[in-house]
C-alpha cells in the first residue's frame, strides 16, 4: 500500500492554506475560489487515500491510530467545506487548513504500514456507527476552532488593538452561526452514530452496554452540546460565554477520544 | 519642484511625456477652486493644447484636490513645460505670479511615476483613498473618447489604472478605515457582519452623526432612527437619510431596539447611564449592542463598558484605531512603490523599444549580422581573395549599411510629429521582425 495520495492531499491542503492565509491580508475573490478548489481537491484525494487504505484492511480505516486520525481529519475538512459553502465565509479557512496540515503532517511522521486484514466481520452498521461518531467529533473540533477565534476576536474588539488580519476576520455573528452549525452537524451525527451503536451492540451481545464508560461519556457529550445550543440563545449566555462553553465542551470530546478510548473502555477499544 | 530628468536627451526623438499641475500640498483650496476643470473644460483644454501644437496627446485630470495636465509634447525640453504652464494660467485666467511655486512639473519617467503614484492613492490627502482611481479612469476614458489621447498616453494611463488596481489588491494601502466615523461603522461590521438586517439609533443630529449615518446607509443598514433634543433637527436628518425621527422623551422606550447606537449630543454628563443600557440589553434578550460614543464630553457612562455583550467605543478609542490604521497604511508604501517601479520598468522597456536610436541600432545589428553571414558564405565559394580584398569588401559593405540607414534615421527624427514617428518605428519593427521583444 502506498501513501502517495496521502502526501498529495497534504500538499493540496498546504497550497490551500497559503491561499486562505493570503486572502486574510489581501482579500481577492479569485484567490478565495482557488483556496476552496484546492481544499475540495485535497478532500477528494484524501478520500481516495482512505479508500485505498480501507480496501487494504477490508474495513473503514478506524482500527489503528493512523487510519482513525486520518478519517477524523478528512471529516473535519468535509464539514468545514460544507459550512464554508453554506455560510459563504472563507476567512476561517486558514485556521482549519492549518489544523489539517498539522494533524496529517504529524500522522505522516509515524504512519505505520497497515497490515492487510481479513474480510470485515462487524458489518456495515458498525462501520456507520464509528464513522458517524468520528464525524461528530470532527464537527465539534471545528466548532472548537470557531469558538476560539470568536473569543480572540471578542478580546480584540474589547481591547481596541486591531491588527491587519482583524479587519478581514469573520464577524462575531458569523462565527457564532458557523459554530452553531458545526454543533448541529456534530449532534446529528453523534445521535445517529449512538443509535446505530446501540442497535449493533444489542444484536451482538443482547444488551445496550449502558454502563460502558465510552457510552456514559458520549451521552455526557450529547448533553453538554445540547446545553450549549440552548444557552447560546439565552440572554445571559449568548456571545462570548457560549463560545467559551463550546470550547470547554471540546475538552470532554478530547477526553473521550483519547483517555476513555485508550484506558477506560474495553468494549470500545479497537487499537 | 521642477524636474526634467530627461531633458538632457531632448532632440534625440525620445518619446516625451510631460505634466504640470498643483494639488492640496502645493496650493490652498481657494486657488485649487479657481484652477479646477469641469469635465467639459477638461476636454476643451485638451483640444486647445493639441490645436496650438503644445501637445500631441493630452489628458486633464481634475479633482477637488488636484488639477493636472498630462501630455506628449510636440517639441521636447523645458520649453514644453513652460508652454503648458502658460496655457494653464491663461486658461484659468490666473496670473503666473499667483501660481509661482504652486505648480509642479515632471517629465519623462518622473511624470509617469507621478501619475502611477496618484492612481495608487499615494499622492492623495488621505493615503490610499479609493476615489482617485475612478477619477483617473474617468479623465482618461473621456479624453480617449474625445480622441485626445494617442499611443503614448494610452499606454501610460492604462498602466496607471493597472497600478492602481494592483496596489489596492496586493497591499494594505487602501485597506482599513481612516476616519473616526467610518472606523465606528467598520467595527460594528466586525460584530454583526453584513449590516443589512440590522438597525441603528442615532442620538444627535449634528455633522458627526450625519457622517456616521452616511456610512451606515452606504452599507445598507436595515432601519435607522434619529433622536435629538430638537425634534425638528432629528426629523430633518431622518428625512434626508430615509430614517425615522423619534421624540427625545421616547429614548428609553426605543433604546432596546437598535443593534448599533451612535451618540453625539452636547451634554455635561452621560446621557446613557450603565443602568439605562443594562435595561436596554435586557429588553433585547442579551443580543449584542455596539455603541459608538462620539460626544465630548462623553455621552455614555464609562462604567457601561463592563456590560456583557456591549461593545463601547468613544472618540478617543476610535481616534487611536484610526492612528494605528494610518501607520499600517504608511508601512505599506514600500510595497506599493515596488509595484510602481515594476510598471515603470515595463513602460521604459516599451518606450526604449520605440525610440529612434533604438530602432536604428537594432536595424544596424540586423544588417551587420546578415552582412557577415553573406560575406562568409560567398567568400567561401571564391578561392582567390586576398586578406586585403576581404578587408576592403568589409569596409564597402559597412559603408553601404550606414548609407542605407541614414535616410530612415533622418526621416524618423525630423517632422511628422510624435505619432507619425511612432507609426514609422512601429512599421519598421514589424517589417524587419524586430517587434517580437516588445510587450
Amino acid at each position: 500500500m502506498s501513501y502517495h495520495l496521502g502526501y498529495l492531499s497534504l500538499a493540496l491542503y498546504v497550497a490551500s492554506f497559503f491561499c486562505y492565509a493570503r486572502i486574510l491580508f489581501s482579500p481577492q475573490e479569485w484567490l478565495g475560489r482557488i483556496a476552496t478548489f484546492l481544499l475540495a481537491v485535497g478532500i477528494v484525494s484524501h478520500y481516495f487515500a482512505l479508500l485505498e487504505r480501507s480496501r487494504w484492511i477490508h474495513e473503514v480505516p478506524y482500527n489503528d491510530l493512523y487510519g482513525s486520525m486520518s478519517l477524523f481529519a478528512w471529516l473535519l475538512g468535509v464539514t468545514y467545506l460544507g459550512l464554508e459553502i453554506f455560510h459563504r465565509q472563507r476567512s476561517v479557512g486558514a485556521f482549519v487548513t492549518l489544523l489539517l496540515i498539522i494533524w496529517i503532517g504529524s500522522l505522516a511522521l509515524f504512519a505505520p504500514q497497515a497490515a492487510p486484514g481479513p474480510p470485515a466481520a462487524r458489518g456495515p452498521l458498525f462501520a456507520f456507527h464509528v464513522t458517524l461518531n468520528t464525524w461528530a467529533y470532527a464537527a465539534f473540533a471545528l466548532s472548537f476552532v470557531l469558538s476560539v477565534i470568536y473569543l480572540v476576536q471578542d478580546r480584540i474588539l474589547r481591547s481596541g488593538r486591531a491588527g491587519t488580519a482583524f479587519w478581514h476576520f469573520p464577524a462575531l455573528d458569523v462565527l457564532d452561526r458557523m459554530c452553531q452549525s458545526g454543533v448541529y452537524v456534530g449532534l446529528a451525527a453523534l445521535i445517529s452514530g449512538v443509535i446505530m451503536g446501540f442497535i449493533w451492540a444489542h444484536r451482538l451481545t443482547g444488551n445496550y452496554r449502558w454502563g460502558d464508560p465510552k457510552v456514559v461519556v458520549t451521552l455526557a457529550i450529547l448533553l453538554v452540546y445540547a446545553a450549549y445550543l440552548w444557552l447560546s440563545r439565552s440572554a445571559n449566555w449568548r456571545g462570548a460565554r457560549a463560545a467559551l462553553l463550546c470550547a470547554a465542551n471540546f475538552l470532554i470530546v478530547m477526553f473521550s477520544y483519547t483517555f476513555v478510548n485508550l484506558y477506560l473502555t474495553k468494549f470500545h477499544r479497537f487499537f | 519642484m521642477a524636474n526634467d530628468s530627461n531633458s538632457g536627451r531632448a532632440g534625440t526623438a525620445r518619446i516625451q511625456i510631460a505634466m504640470i499641475g498643483c494639488n492640496h500640498r502645493t496650493a490652498p483650496v481657494e486657488l485649487r477652486e479657481r484652477v479646477a476643470f469641469t469635465p467639459q473644460q477638461a476636454l476643451s483644454a485638451a483640444d486647445e493644447l493639441c490645436h496650438k501644437g503644445i501637445l500631441e496627446e493630452a489628458v486633464v485630470l481634475s479633482t477637488c484636490n488636484r488639477s493636472e495636465l498630462y501630455g506628449v509634447p510636440g517639441e521636447a525640453g523645458p520649453a514644453a513645460s513652460a508652454a503648458m504652464e502658460e496655457f494653464f494660467t491663461s486658461f484659468h485666467r490666473v496670473s503666473p505670479l499667483e501660481m509661482n511655486g504652486r505648480l509642479y512639473r515632471w517629465a519623462g519617467s518622473d511624470a509617469v511615476r507621478h501619475l502611477f503614484r496618484v492612481a495608487a492613492g499615494l499622492d492623495s490627502m488621505m493615503l490610499g483613498e479609493a476615489e482617485i482611481l475612478g477619477q483617473v479612469r474617468t479623465a482618461y476614458s473621456q479624453a480617449l473618447d474625445h480622441g485626445a489621447t494617442g499611443p503614448v498616453l494610452n499606454r501610460v494611463f492604462q498602466g496607471a489604472l493597472e497600478v492602481g488596481k494592483r496596489v489596492r489588491a496586493e497591499t494594505e494601502v487602501g485597506a482599513r478605515p481612516m476616519s473616526v466615523s467610518l472606523a465606528g461603522v467598520k467595527l460594528a461590521e466586525r460584530v454583526f457582519g453584513n449590516l443589512k438586517g440590522h438597525s441603528a439609533l442615532i442620538l444627535g443630529a449634528g455633522a458627526v452623526a450625519e457622517q456616521v449615518v452616511e456610512h451606515l446607509q452606504n452599507r445598507g443598514i436595515g432601519s435607522l432612527r434619529v433622536v435629538n433634543r430638537s425634534f425638528d433637527h432629528a426629523a430633518e436628518l431622518a428625512r434626508r437619510m430615509g430614517g425615522e425621527a423619534i421624540e427625545w422623551e421616547s429614548l428609553e422606550k426605543v433604546l432596546g431596539m437598535p443593534d448599533i447606537l451612535v451618540t453625539s449630543v452636547g451634554s455635561a454628563g452621560p446621557v446613557l447611564t450603565r443602568e439605562l443600557l443594562e435595561r436596554a440589553i435586557e429588553a433585547r434578550s442579551g443580543r449584542p449592542v455596539f455603541v459608538v460614543d462620539l460626544g465630548v464630553p462623553r455621552n455614555v457612562d464609562a462604567e457601561a463598558a463592563g456590560l456583557y455583550n456591549l461593545y463601547l467605543y468613544n472618540i478617543d478609542d476610535l481616534g487611536e484605531i484610526v492612528e494605528q490604521n494610518k501607520k499600517a497604511r504608511e508601512a505599506e508604501i514600500p510595497r506599493a512603490e515596488s509595484i510602481i517601479n515594476e510598471h515603470i520598468s515595463k513602460f521604459e522597456a516599451w518606450r526604449s523599444a520605440l525610440e529612434v536610436r533604438s530602432i536604428v541600432d537594432d536595424l544596424r545589428d540586423r544588417f551587420h549580422k546578415d552582412r557577415e553571414n553573406v560575406i562568409r558564405e560567398k567568400l567561401a565559394e571564391i578561392k582567390d581573395v586576398s586578406p586585403e580584398e576581404r578587408q576592403r569588401i568589409a569596409h564597402i559593405t559597412e559603408e553601404l549599411i550606414e548609407r542605407l540607414l541614414e535616410q530612415p534615421s533622418r526621416r524618423l527624427r525630423v517632422g511628422r510629429g510624435m505619432r507619425g514617428r511612432l507609426a514609422g518605428i512601429d512599421t519598421l519593427r514589424h517589417i524587419f521582425g524586430l517587434d517580437e521583444e516588445i510587450d
